[in-house]
């Protein structure tokens, strides 16, 4: 099974405000992009439990022209809290990358 | 007075996406080249945490601020047109405008310049957003819910995002420079082109286009700033340094970045809808966009408040024993455990409450998740202790107490007590406090202007006044 970094040719994440991380995926083509873009692994209930966040508000965007997914989602502790790992979120996007794609 | 002339064309400079972040003189020459008739850029963000807003101060140097100012107030002395900026001092809360007011004042006092000046202030105050709230005008996003008085009361300074209304009413006052509270990035650079009638949907576009200056190139880090064109049908784009290009990749993701919804972007009075806009790359370094749509909606201004919070002091040691290296789980459990049990049992109930956090960088501190079983270990690990607690005082004197267990606490009972690696003398570094953001609520308004204070400071009337005292 590949994995999310074999069919993606640039994977980034940062901070959309203060509340909300937002992930997005650039796969290697339109063929990847078609045969992967609806998959179990990249759904709200998957990210949600990677980024141990509310799966309803997880929110997926396919934006078909650039054969890219836009995931957002809020975050789990606030910004700049007790417990802040990674400000502008920039290095979340690894957790995804060895993702498993059904 | 005539009517205003129809509307053909408008250009805009963006120096850069950030004040202070460093504006090429070159780029500035290349601008002026063009001809443009603005130039507007943002002065700040949230991306780097509530500390700006809720301490009144700005992310970069009061000598970066001033370089940029110093070739952006030249410029505008030079050309006439005018200069706008949004999101002063970082935050845009008054603390911040203030900061840059005086920065502005300084260079046209020591160049002679006498602009007219608009200051734009959007901060308010628990009174208002409490009287709002009890009015049932104030509406949660999510992930936050209804909002309390007593998170209103949290906060040391809230601010309201202002639309591009506030700075059309200081161009229809003659402003020659717009110092803007806080404000949407997107509206401080569609004011001018709206106000000349420029259409909606193209140029609140542009505006987020721009915004980040040459984030919306094919190389961002080739230079600074982006010049935009708009006409009666779209708008075009290009950077100024020479070798950088606009594409058509570039240009419609950078949509993508930093928005949680690639295709609508919601502004004060409306909402920008990009899903039908239509790309084309008209030379190799230029890009046109058409087909963006505004949607009026009822106007609301987003809130954003700035909490402090408790104190934290940090102590960092490295690892490189490969014992340790070969058992971070476990010494991570075993460190933490005993570090609370000695804060516990030193100061009791005085320590009130505290958290202790150990992240182990060359492991997981980053991403704070379980590591896969079969992981190799590392060869060394950096392990920073926060500790977290009521005041900066009992903080420190926490770090002071688990000091001994930090720097020796062995891997197992029974063997000699190692020593880990300190890179400082005294160990415990006071890091300051902790600032969040408290609010993600809209408040609903009918008049714009009505959470903005606009004060004029014109430099030319202010002068002829001293001189006329002297």
């Amino acid at each position: 099974m590949p994995k999310l970094r074999d069919v993606c040719r640039h994977v980034r994440s940062k901070v959309a405000g203060p509340f909300w991380v937002t992930i997005d995926l650039f796969f290697d083509g339109e063929e990847n992009y078609r045969k992967y873009r609806d998959n179990v692994a990249i759904q709200p209930a998957a990210i949600a439990k990677i980024y141990g966040t509310d799966p309803n508000l997880v929110a997926i965007y396919k934006v078909e022209n650039l054969s890219m997914i836009k995931i957002s989602y809020p975050r789990a502790m606030p910004q700049g809290g007790v417990v802040e790992r990674d400000l502008h979120s920039g290095q979340q996007y690894v957790s995804i990358l060895d993702v498993e794609l059904a | 007075m005539g009517s205003k002339p129809e509307f053909t064309k408008v250009k805009v400079f963006v120096p850069s996406g950030q004040l202070g972040a460093g504006v090429p003189a070159s780029e500035v020459e290349a601008a002026l080249e063009r001809g443009m008739d603005v130039m507007a850029m943002d002065a700040g963000s949230t991306d780097s945490g509530a500390a700006y807003l809720a301490t009144g101060t700005s992310k970069n140097s009061r000598d970066a601020v001033k370089a940029d100012l110093l070739l952006l107030m030249a410029a505008q002395h030079k050309t006439g047109v005018p200069l706008i900026f949004g999101t002063a001092g970082q935050a845009g809360g008054d603390l911040n405008v203030d900061w840059t007011l005086d920065i502005v004042r300084e260079i046209a006092r020591d160049h002679g310049y006498r602009p007219k000046i608009a200051v734009l202030y959007s901060e308010q105050s628990a009174a208002t957003i409490k009287a709002k709230n009890a009015a049932g005008k104030v509406r949660a996003l999510p992930p936050l819910g209804p909002l309390a008085d007593v998170t209103i009361d949290e906060c040391r300074h809230i601010v309201a995002l202002m639309g591009p209304e506030p700075y059309i009413a200081a161009l229809e006052g003659g402003a020659d420079i717009i110092i803007g509270g806080r404000s949407t990035d997107t509206a401080v650079l569609a004011s001018f082109p709206l106000w000349k009638g420029a259409p909606i949907g193209p140029t609140w576009h542009a505006g987020k286009t721009a915004e980040c200056g040459s984030q919306c190139t094919a190389t961002v880090t080739l230079g600074s700033g982006v010049f935009i064109t708009i006409d009666k049908d779209g708008f075009e784009v290009e950077p100024l340094h020479p070798a950088n290009r606009c594409t058509v990749h570039s240009v419609s993701a950078h949509m993508l970045y930093e928005n949680s919804n690639p295709f609508r972007l919601i502004e004060p009075g409306g909402v920008l809808d990009v899903s039908a806009a239509k790309y084309e790359q008209i030379t190799e370094r230029k890009v046109r966009v058409t087909g963006s749509v505004w949607h009026p909606q009822p106007y609301t201004m987003k809130l954003e408040g700035a909490a402090g919070g408790q104190y934290q002091t940090i102590m960092l040691i490295g690892i490189a024993d490969p014992q340790v290296l070969s058992n971070l789980d476990l010494f991570h459990d075993r460190m933490h455990y005993a570090l609370v049990s000695r804060v516990q049992r030193t100061m009791g109930e005085a320590a009130g409450k505290f958290d202790i956090s150990l992240r182990i960088y060359g492991w997981n501190a980053v991403s704070g998740r379980p590591v896969p079983k079969d992981t190799a270990p590392p060869r060394e690990v950096g392990v920073m202790c926060v500790i977290t607690a009521e005041t900066q005082d009992l903080a420190t004197q926490m770090a002071k107490a688990c000091n001994p267990y930090f720097f020796h606490m062995p891997l197992f009972d029974g063997v000699e007590l190692p020593s880990y690696g300190f890179p400082f003398t005294p160990a415990d570094i006071a890091r300051g406090q902790v600032f969040e953001f408290k609010l993600n609520h809209v408040v609903e308004l009918d008049d714009p202007m009505e959470l903005v204070r606009t004060k004029w400071i014109d430099l030319a009337v202010e002068v002829t006044k001293e001189a006329a005292h002297a």
